[in-house]
């Protein structure tokens, strides 16, 4: 792939939507292979005595997801240079079978100097919004 | 218990080198589904113009959250560590990191506020290589719910 062209992109070019289902082996590959085992993201137990629903996904998981919408259609993981998110509702990851999911939409909101973009990100499980101010910066070419 | 606003500014000293293996990137980026050949196979990461295979672009939490504990063993943070939530998390990103990279962790409060009986800290946690070139910063704004 090649870094997406500046040309290529003005005020409000969408990105592809995706949805992305998430299961508990999801969660366990996640705390391993970043380090946080915090047990609400795998042990029921554990997450309902702290008063959630259930098991919840690591709210950095839901932000890496969020970011493959932006790098995928980047062309390069390199061209995001800056990324924010605040963490709102959870991301319920229940054990049956099915398990949860994370919708993420994104937009250009704006053009800015140096051939970089913001775009603004939309991301939602099963219809509630569990990112809110979700923007990255994207270098472009 | 409230945080004391002395608190912001107050840095501390560089964790131990991080040295980031190729291994290492492969799993984060299958672990959050990144198929992108740039994160495994280090020909396809020369070609798109990396010295070697790069990270995704929050793999950093990989060495920021540990570097940040830093701030949650002062005993003059006075944060009910059970009851804390992740709030808010920026990147900001100088080049991505990639592997070979021996990097440090320099973490300093940015922050601290109380609202409505929470308490937020925020810290941010600088990445350099051991050479002195900076890499990236994550800022994680972290929430103690009050007590109901």
């Amino acid at each position: 792939m090649s870094r997406l062209s500046v040309a290529d992109v003005e005020v409000g070019t969408e990105l592809p939507e995706r949805v992305f289902p998430v299961t508990r082996a999801d969660l366990v590959r996640y705390a391993g292979a970043s380090g946080d085992f915090n047990p609400i993201h795998w042990n029921e137990r554990v997450a309902t005595e702290v008063g959630l629903p259930g098991v919840i996904a690591h709210g950095m998981f839901t932000m890496a997801l969020a970011s493959r919408v932006v790098t995928d259609w980047a062309g390069d993981p390199g061209a995001l240079v800056e990324y924010h998110v605040r963490f709102g509702r959870p991301v319920l990851v229940p054990d049956d079978g099915v398990g949860g999911e994370v919708t993420v939409r994104g937009r250009v909101a704006a053009l800015l100097d140096g051939d970089r973009a913001r775009v603004d990100l939309t991301v939602t499980s099963r219809g509630d919004k569990v990112l809110s101010l979700a923007r990255a910066i994207v270098a472009l070419a | 218990m409230a945080l004391d606003q002395e608190l912001v500014g107050r840095s501390y000293p560089p964790s131990a080198v991080y040295e980031v293996g190729r291994g290492k990137i492969a799993e984060f980026a299958a672990a959050i589904g990144a198929a992108d050949p740039v994160h495994r196979d280090a020909d396809a990461a020369r070609a798109a113009g990396y010295a070697d295979v790069i990270a995704p672009p929050t793999f950093a939490i990989v060495l920021t959250l540990e570097a940040a504990n830093v701030v949650l063993d002062d005993p003059q943070v006075s944060l009910d560590y059970s009851r804390v939530v992740h709030g808010e998390q920026r990147f900001t990103h100088h080049r991505p990191i990639r592997a070979g990279d021996r990097l440090v962790a320099t973490t300093t409060i940015e922050a601290v506020r109380s609202v409505a009986g929470n308490d937020m800290l925020t810290t941010r946690v600088d990445v350099a290589t051991e050479d002195g070139e900076d890499v990236c910063s994550a800022t994680s704004m972290l929430v103690a719910r009050g007590a109901a």
